[in-house]
């Protein structure tokens, strides 16, 4: 049988983490683990925190929470560019539940929300305050320790930022891959652009020689060509219940294809 | 370890109880406040049985911590009813035929109760999506659909088509 405690402000769960403690926010992953019998969770920890709820505009861009929901991305005018990305995770009841913290832990096939992050280049704010970049956090992620306090991303300019799940079950089904991309352009030119997939490896990934090739394009059949030719070059598939690992790199230029040029399919 | 005593209300009724720590909402509503509307079906989130209202909003009972419901308004299909007069949603599954086993149902009329609160005259596309979260293996969900529509028309007062 578990503890729970509930400390009145991050630092404070933060101090009282333990080598068997996890952070309960919305439940999604961490009731679902113990629904299932986790062995290992002695306490579970709990903030009200009001800072984790709150989206806002600082220096570097948009600070989101860690305890800010799905659905609360949706309602938020700020955050209209992230919306997409949040309606499309789980049903009513899970984007009423889930973090955004929470999704920047969420295991294959699961993490859509965290996959846009990525492609945002956006920013791990810890509950010590410090930062980390959205990449080597994801890196080092399985030996994490700490709580995250909030994360933070720019705000892209309009239609810079695009984000296409792939799943077999409509409107709400497990992503076979997820893409998100970031193309700043100029002169209708792609600037640098940063490609990010989701289930496509164990944790997010960027598809670096993707981007690297889409650099000074225009956004057309032709000219994204050899960028849709390495989408897979670089990610990790792997085989589970949804799809095949091959079955993945096969689709995912096809996938890329469709965001790049923003073709709309049910 | 000791118990944590747990108060919210329960389709208007003041609950206070003791719950396990660390305990989910469904098994402290099924087991501990006696409401077997809400039903155990995956434990992960994936089906939808368990959903109940908090707050007014969609959650799943099963990935709720029970503590969390501490001075939180919940509702579930137990309270749908007006005595012996059903709800008009539950009236149109019945006779829609839109529960076949029955062990989604509870799920589809707190899913479809929150939606129609919202959007009074829903389209069938917000329907498919309202209900998305729960899973039907009888019906294919065409009946579910036209139930929620229907029971949308008739509370707007509207004829049946």
């Amino acid at each position: 049988m578990q503890t729970v405690e509930t400390h009145p402000t991050l630092a404070g769960a933060a101090a009282a983490m333990r080598e068997r403690s996890r952070y309960i926010a919305g439940g999604t992953l961490v009731m679902r683990a113990m629904n299932y019998g986790a062995t290992g969770i002695e306490t579970l920890l709990r903030s009200g925190d009001a800072a984790l709820r709150e989206i806002r505009h600082d220096s570097g861009g948009i600070r989101i929470g860690a305890g800010v929901t799905m659905a609360e991305v949706i309602a938020s005018r700020e955050l209209d560019f992230l919306a997409p990305v949040a309606r499309v995770i789980g049903g009513p009841a899970i984007r009423n539940m889930a973090t955004v913290g929470g999704n920047l832990f969420a295991a294959h096939p699961y993490g859509d929300f965290t996959v846009a992050l990525l492609a945002l280049d956006a920013q791990v704010i810890w509950a010590d305050g410090h930062r980390e970049g959205i990449e080597p956090f994801l890196a080092g992620r399985s030996g994490t320790r700490g709580l995250v306090a909030a994360v933070q991303v720019p705000r892209p300019a309009t239609g810079e930022f695009r984000f296409h799940k792939v799943s077999r079950v409509k409107p709400k089904g497990v992503s076979v891959m997820s893409i998100a991309g970031w193309l700043p352009m100029a002169a209708g030119r792609v600037g640098a652009a940063r490609l990010a997939f989701g289930a496509m490896g164990p944790t997010p990934l960027r598809a670096k020689a993707a981007e690297a090739a889409l650099r000074g394009v225009t956004l057309d059949a032709d000219g994204i060509a050899p960028a849709v030719r390495v989408a897979a070059e670089g990610l990790a598939p792997a085989d589970d219940a949804l799809a095949s690992a091959w079955y993945r790199r096969e689709v995912a230029p096809v996938h890329l294809k469709r965001l790049l040029l923003a073709e709309r399919r049910v | 370890m000791a118990k944590v005593p747990v108060r919210f209300t329960l389709n208007d009724a003041e609950v206070a109880l003791f719950v396990d720590p660390g305990a989910n909402l469904l098994d402290v509503l099924r087991r501990g406040a006696g409401d077997l509307t809400p039903k155990h079906g995956c434990g992960q989130g994936t089906c939808g049985a368990c959903t109940v209202r908090i707050g007014g909003e969609v959650h799943l009972a099963c990935l709720t911590l029970a503590e969390a419901a501490e001075g939180q308004r919940i509702e579930t299909t137990g309270g749908l009813a007006n005595g012996a007069e059903l709800h008009p949603l539950q009236r149109a599954f019945m006779d829609g035929f839109a529960a076949q086993c029955g062990f989604c149902t509870a799920g589809m009329l707190m899913a479809a109760k929150t939606l129609l609160d919202r959007s009074p005259n829903p389209s069938r596309d917000e329907v498919a999506e309202a209900i998305s979260g729960n899973l039907c293996r009888c019906t294919g969900y065409e009946p579910i659909i036209d139930a929620i529509l229907t029971a949308a028309a008739q509370m707007q007062g509207r004829a049946v088509g």
